[in-house]
């Protein structure tokens, strides 16, 4: 249900992982590479990942999901390597009896993958690169160190 | 032995994705200032650190044959 992968993701894949009976809604987060952001023109860019502890903390989501929203089933799939404008970065899906759940469900995913899960995007410009979040202390965790459930 | 492995700005700067070193029976404080004084581009404080895979704050002791992490802040998704 979780995974790091380093072939385009099918969102059909990772969505056919949550489709069950017990579901009236499946959400589908598909994250892409954006072209500007700021103004700022991003030419591609490369994730690098922890894999092993990636998976596990994505898995450490999903276990936090359960205790949340226990009708609610979640898979992701987090692509890394080099990536190109509007390729697929993650795809998060979850099924769940009725929508709001899913869609619930599915922005706390996201968001705690931001904060907990290692895996890190360097963007590459036209007059450079740089990897996001972690420069000479102007990077920040939002909401201070990644906390080990919530 | 301990294995050190290193991701994103961290793996650039020091130009290795992992070391094997003897450094056991310290504290990963202990280890991030080792680090900071090979390599004083990086401050090490802004940087968390795993142990087997788990999230460990800076006053965890380090054994022998552990796989210490610094995980720079993540940028995913």
């Amino acid at each position: 249900m979780f995974k790091i992968v380093h072939d385009p993701i099918s969102v059909e894949e990772v969505t056919n992982l949550v489709s069950r009976r017990e579901a009236g809604a499946i959400t589908v987060f598909i994250g892409t590479v954006r072209e500007l952001t700021k103004g700022k023109r991003t030419l591609s860019l490369e994730y690098q990942a922890y894999d092993t502890m990636a998976v596990k903390m994505l898995g450490q989501i999903g276990e936090e999901i359960k205790n949340k929203w226990p009708d609610a089933l979640v898979a992701i799939t987090h692509r890394t390597g080099k990536l190109e404008i509007a390729d697929i970065a993650v795809v998060i899906a979850v099924s769940a009896p009725h929508r709001k759940t899913a869609y619930e469900a599915n922005e706390y995913s996201i968001e705690r993958i931001k904060q907990i899960v290692p895996i890190w995007k360097k963007e590459f410009w036209e007059d450079g690169t740089m990897w996001i979040g972690d420069q000479l202390g102007h990077a920040e965790y939002p909401e201070g160190s990644p906390s080990k459930e919530e | 032995m301990i294995t050190v492995l290193f991701f994103a700005e961290i793996r650039d700067v020091i130009g290795l994705d992992r070391i094997v070193i003897k450094k056991d029976q310290i504290t990963v404080l202990q280890l991030k200032r080792y680090f900071e004084s090979k390599y004083p581009l990086l401050s090490f404080d802004q940087f968390m650190t795993a142990i087997n895979e788990s999230f460990v704050t800076d006053e965890e002791m380090i054994k022998d044959q552990d796989t210490v992490a610094f995980i720079p802040p993540v940028s995913g998704g």
